[in-house]
């Protein structure tokens, strides 16, 4: 289980880089946006799998503020991303 | 129990790594967030599923809500960068196969050359 556990973890890293790099990248600031969309719904997955591991049920409120906060950010910031582009 | 709480947590793993990629190879933002969306949520999903084969009853409920809040929000935000995206422009027109949004748009603002 342990073997599992390492791949799952280096496999969301490995996503994880990859949405750094579409973050660093842009070009345009709703690019940026998504990216860090995903990258939040990414620390939902890791802290899902530490949850699995530990087999411990006190993390998991945190995944779903994580989850929330997520959604309210994004949200608001795709708004304003497109009301400033609207106002050029 | 335990081999199919592994199968799923690698499979959703495996789903968010593809996703990640189409993220930084495809070429404009409508195509980047097909790739955003769907395969992260597939992924949350599996994982999700995959943790809560290996926990007790109750606290599988709040897994379940965690779920539904990604479930719902996931297409709600595509849907406001797909807009502000258009809006702003920032799409590869040649890649378009129909864009049904164009003709509504021009008619309901002319002055608008977007």
């Amino acid at each position: 289980m342990t073997a599992v556990f390492t791949v799952t973890l280096v496999m969301l890293c490995l996503a994880g880089a990859l949405t750094l790099a579409r973050l660093l990248l842009g070009p345009t600031t709703l690019d940026r946006i998504a990216a860090l969309d995903v990258f939040v719904i990414l620390i939902v997955d890791a802290v899902a799998v530490y949850v699995a591991i530990y087999r411990d049920g006190s993390n998991i409120p945190l995944l779903a503020a994580v989850a929330l906060l997520g959604f309210v950010g994004s949200a608001t910031a795709a708004r304003l991303a497109e009301r400033r582009d609207r106002h050029r | 129990m335990n081999l199919l709480s592994a199968v799923l947590l690698i499979v959703g793993a495996m789903s968010c790594l593809l996703g990640a990629l189409g993220l930084l190879r495809f070429p404009d933002l409508p195509s980047r967030l097909q790739a955003a969306t769907k395969p992260q949520t597939l992924g949350l999903l599996l994982i999700l599923l995959g943790t809560a084969l290996r926990l007790d009853l109750e606290d599988t409920a709040t897994l379940g809500l965690v779920a539904l809040c990604q479930v719902l929000t996931a297409p709600v935000i595509s849907q406001l960068i797909g807009r502000a995206a258009y809006r702003a422009g920032s799409l590869r027109r040649d890649l378009l196969v129909v864009d049904e949004l164009g003709a509504p748009l021009s008619r309901e603002r002319p002055d608008r050359t977007d």
